[in-house]
């Protein structure tokens, strides 16, 4: 394994690596990014801090915003596409985000079902007194 | 071993034989060190994802301390969140200049990242050190065990890319652009944007929801 | 100055401890005396502390595991005899310093055994394999070793300065929280294993980069063999799995140290958090180990019958189903404390469903057999064993699978029973069969046969004689972790366990045997071939040690079971042509990284686990300074000439045509 072995690799691209592109466009990929990201923040701030929308939707709207944020930020920092060049990086990808979910759903499941089957502990502890 | 003998023909007799089209073969270095460091990001996205885990399931428990709504200072958050974004961009300015070999354009980009970094860092310093001066402090209670964790962890997170970002400038003073250097310049912009989404992920899960409970 | 160490922590008045652990020191110091008096530290250093080499850092990886299986044996049969003799009496042992055995024997086994030993025998083959000359990252490897050989070391170190957890494998709060824990087992514990999980994660992304991206011209998926196959699924439930350890131990260790309250039982805390995360990271960690010896299996089976493997990519399918599915059922762990019985069903059923691709595995296997050509070396033995074995853990498994029964066998030595019977029966005599298997590869000599059959009778009939009693006290209702008893029915079933334990020992003894046997006559055994097995992946294309490059010129590959395919040509066609275009080969240089970054960890995990903090900042600063140095230096690689690899491997040729004509 060695630099000698930079055979042309078309099928395949290091995960943060844009492919060819002239500097002024990769600088307009950053800029359109950034502009997209402050949107987004500035969104969730906003509908955190106000009245004008249906409060029982701020929770939703923010994971949504959240979401859609780390999306533009894997498409225009990370560089991440749909191309055939990035099957790998985007498999790892979606392994990663499945545990991700597996543990936090996981997590969430269980322990609400075990607190609404057992009382909580320092009652438990008040009993044993 | 008699029949087993037999088998032993030569191998390289057929080296020469057509190549399959399918795979070329080694992947080039670059590939490889990227995409080491990206199975690394995963992993610990999946490590903060036990820190959610625990935030998600402890924050309702204050043990009659305070709540997340009394101490949250959205807009020390705000401005914390501004660093990280604007650092990102930054970072990614150094990735640009790196490739194109602009010595001058890198250092400037990745100091902008750094001092980015540490105002960010300076922020939640402060907002740690007001939490633990008003009684709030980790120790308090589940809820404020798990929140400084969380936010803590990314925090250290930063601390250690302050770290390599400023052991970079001083590699690419000493040697340049060798090809390794520009390999560890790739992980780090990785690196860096990484932390920017789990930010994403803790101003809204702890932050932006915690104040409106 | 030194924190919270002073003399009392070394147990002076303990015999036991204080016997065992000097002679081990007495065993290591004349090591060291005879390796620094016969000159052998240069060479010592040179080719295997600072070794790079994927071959080297497996084997020292293997050696790791051996050397700890012994330690985990010493406190296995400790923990029998207390047993056979614990009836209406404390035994020989007390309370306090049985729960460290067994907490001890839990841990070693587990990460300084069966993970080493699974790592070791992958880094020695997958590149191998593969047909490429390393690892994707030489460095990190040699400090992923480094590291989890900090591990062992640090957990027997508690063995002499202070104390081990008395919390078992896993320290479950609020026993392990400082209130009831105040001493330092459980940091010894946490610090040790926070330590070699970095390692392992290291190893993990290592093999996980390794098998994705570097790959021979030609290797494409489908053609992998299957050990490859194994290690990428296993590899990723490392790199998926490893950090929910680190996050949960991290969080049991912010609970010890500052007070904060994860899972303590004051400020709100919730201990069933711990039992979640760690049983998350602890059912994929099952098939983290197990995953790899399936792999070993599949080689050995379709070698000795003499076919290709049966079901290629339903193996593929299984082992990849299985990948998944282990991150669903974490749950069964502990159905028994408070879960609804939603959860439970779901979890119980999810675990079913896994035992359904092991099942495809083992009928892949047996077809293979079928019809083939059965050579019943020692390999093939452990397989065939495994094959029985195993199956009979795994059905044990689905009956603790189900959460009514589980109510009733939880925690009692059924389960116990269970475990032992599909880690010992899967992922040992994995390990034992790849060790066989690939040994001729690494050291160039095969290990006697007579002594490793008996070594594998002797193990197969110990552990069924020291297992399935302890299946049957764990449904008369023996609770496990017990110190004594009351209970005159166990009696008879444990004092055959001890039995069991005694045949296993004397297995050990024939390992040994055959280890000394065998490096003794290491001429008649000699694999001239590189080739000792009639193989059919290409490991066993180059020769035996194979040469640091691995392959003169990496292979070309044109099919499944690669070298089969070459050999199958080769003998169709009558020639050989030995006119090579031979070209220079890059290989990375050595580096002392891993063993002076190992050396700045033990520091500072010692320093940690006694609050000695300014060596704690002392060993962070050097370790760090350790990595700027590597980073900065500015010849990672040298030129093997053409001239010298086509030296080397014409002599190898001409030793493998030697013995061709020779025997043809």
């Amino acid at each position: 394994m060695s630099d000698q072995s930079l055979e042309s690799h078309a099928t395949d691209v290091a995960p943060g690596d844009e492919g060819e592109g002239r500097v002024r466009t990769r600088i307009l990929g950053y800029v359109v990014g950034l502009g997209l990201a402050i949107v987004l923040t500035a969104t969730s701030f906003f509908i955190v801090g106000t009245d004008l929308v249906w409060q029982p939707s701020i929770p939703v709207a923010i994971v949504v915003l959240a979401i859609a944020q780390m999306g533009v930020h894997l498409v225009f920092f990370l560089h991440i596409t749909t191309g055939p060049d990035n099957t790998n990086n985007v498999l790892a990808l979606a392994f990663g985000v499945l545990i991700v979910i597996l543990v936090i759903g996981g997590s969430l499941w269980i322990m609400a079902n075990l607190n609404a089957n057992m009382m909580p502990m320092d009652q438990i502890m008040q009993m044993q007194r | 071993m008699a029949t087993a003998a037999v088998a032993h023909a030569d191998p390289h007799q057929l080296r020469g034989l057509a190549a399959a089209a399918e795979h070329a073969g080694p992947a080039p270095k670059r590939i490889v060190t990227a995409y080491g460091f990206w199975i690394f990001l995963l992993s610990d996205i999946i490590m903060f994802s036990c820190f959610f885990a625990a935030y998600a399931v402890l924050s309702g428990q204050t043990d009659g301390g305070p709540k997340g709504s009394e101490l949250f200072d959205l807009r020390s958050v705000t401005a914390e969140t501004g660093c990280l974004l604007l650092s990102s961009f930054t970072c990614g300015l150094a990735s640009i200049a790196a490739d194109e070999r602009e010595t001058t354009l890198f250092q400037l980009a990745m100091a902008l990242t750094c001092a980015l970094g540490l105002a960010f860092l300076s922020l939640e310093l402060r907002e740690f050190a007001t939490l633990v001066a008003r009684g709030a402090g980790p120790s308090r209670s589940a809820f404020l065990s798990s929140f400084f964790t969380l936010v803590g962890c990314h925090g250290l997170h930063v601390s250690a890319g302050v770290l390599w970002l400023l052991t970079m400038m001083a590699q690419v003073t000493a040697k340049g652009f060798r090809a390794d250097i520009r390999r560890r310049i790739v992980c780090f912009a990785l690196f860096w944007h990484a932390l920017d989404i789990i930010w994403v992920a803790v101003f809204s899960v702890v932050y932006l929801l915690g104040a409106g409970q | 100055m030194f924190g919270k160490l002073s003399w009392s922590a070394v147990p002076l008045d303990q015999p036991i401890p204080m016997a065992a652990s000097g002679s081990v020191a007495l065993v290591i110091l004349a090591v060291l005396a005879w390796i620094v008096l016969a000159g052998h530290l240069p060479y010592l250093w040179r080719e295997w502390i600072t070794s790079v080499d994927h071959k080297r850092i497996g084997v020292m990886y293997t050696l790791l595991a051996t050397v700890m299986l012994l330690r985990g044996f010493a406190d296995a049969l400790m923990m029998r005899a207390q047993q056979a003799v614990a009836l209406h009496s404390q035994g020989f042992l007390p309370p306090e310093h049985y729960n460290q055995i067994f907490s001890a024997h839990g841990t070693i086994m587990i990460f300084f055994v069966a993970m080493p030993f699974v790592i070791g025998l992958m880094n020695l083959i997958v590149p191998l394999q593969l047909g490429v000359r390393d690892v994707a990252f030489p460095t990190l490897n040699s400090v992923g070793f480094w590291l989890t050989a900090t591990g062992a070391l640090l957990v027997n170190i508690s063995l002499v300065i202070g104390e081990f957890a008395r919390t078992g494998w896993l320290p479950y709060p609020p026993l392990s929280e400082m209130t009831y824990s105040p001493g330092v087992g459980v940091d010894y514990y946490l610090w040790s294993l926070e330590i070699s999980g970095v390692g392992t994660l290291v190893a993990g992304i290592n093999l996980v980069t390794t098998v994705l991206k570097l790959r021979t011209k030609g290797m494409t998926y489908l053609r992998m063999p299957m050990f490859c196959w194994t290690t990428l699924a296993s590899n990723l439930l490392i790199v998926a799995a490893f950090p929910i350890l680190t996050a949960t131990l991290a969080m049991l260790i912010l609970d010890r140290y500052l007070g904060f309250h994860f899972f303590t039982n004051e400020g709100g805390g919730n201990v069933m958090m711990f039992m979640n995360l760690i049983w998350a990271w602890g059912h994929p960690e099952v098939y983290i180990l197990v995953l790899p010896a399936f792999g070993i299996f599949s080689e050995v089976v379709s070698t000795f019958s003499g076919k290709a493997l049966f079901g290629y990519r339903s193996m593929v399918l299984a082992t990849m189903a299985i990948c998944v599915i282990s991150f669903m059922v974490w749950l069964h762990h502990f159905f028994t404390m408070g879960a609804g019985p939603n959860v439970n069903a779901i979890f119980g059923i999810a675990s079913m469903i896994i035992a359904v691709p092991t099942g495809v595995k083992i009928y892949n296997w047996l077809f293979t057999m079928y019809m083939g050509r059965i050579r019943f070396t020692t390999p093939m033995l452990w397989s065939i064993g495994f094959m029985v074995t195993f199956l009979l853990g795994g059905l044990t498994g689905v009956l603790v699978a189900v959460p009514p029964a589980d109510f009733l066998l939880h925690n009692s030595l059924f389960l116990v029973a269970h475990f032992h019977n599909v880690i010992i029966g899967g992922v040992l005599f994995g390990a034992f069969a790849g060790y066989t298997y690939w040994f001729p590869k690494a050291f160039g000599f095969r290990l006697h046969e007579g002594l490793g059959k008996a070594a594998f009778w002797c193990w197969l009939i110990g552990f069924y004689v020291a297992f399935m009693p302890l299946y049957v006290v764990g449904l008369l209702g023996m609770t496990r972790r017990m110190q004594h008893y009351d209970v005159p029915e166990w009696r008879p079933w444990l004092l055959v366990a001890s039995v069991g334990a005694i045949i296993i020992l004397i297995g050990i003894a024939f390992q040994i045997a055959q280890l000394v046997v065998s490096i003794h006559r290491r001429e008649e055994l000699r694999d001239h071939t590189g080739d000792p097995w009639d193989g059919r992946s290409l490991e066993w294309a180059t020769a035996s040690p194979p040469p640091v490059f691995n392959f003169a010129v990496t292979p070309d590959v044109s099919g499944e079971d690669a070298y089969w395919s070459m050999k199958e040509r080769a003998r169709r066609q009558g020639t050989s042509d030995d006119s090579v275009a031979y070209t220079d080969i890059e290989m990375p240089r050595n580096s002392p990284t891993g063993f002076i970054c190992a050396f700045f960890a033990t520091i500072m995990g010692f320093a940690l686990i006694w609050h000695i903090w300014w060596m704690v900042a002392a060993g962070a600063i050097g370790a760090f300074a350790t990595f700027v140095a590597f980073a900065w230096r500015d010849h990672d690689e040298y030129v093997i000439a053409a001239d010298d690899v086509a030296r080397i491997d014409q002599a190898n040729l001409a030793e493998r045509r030697a013995v061709m004509s020779g025997a043809g």
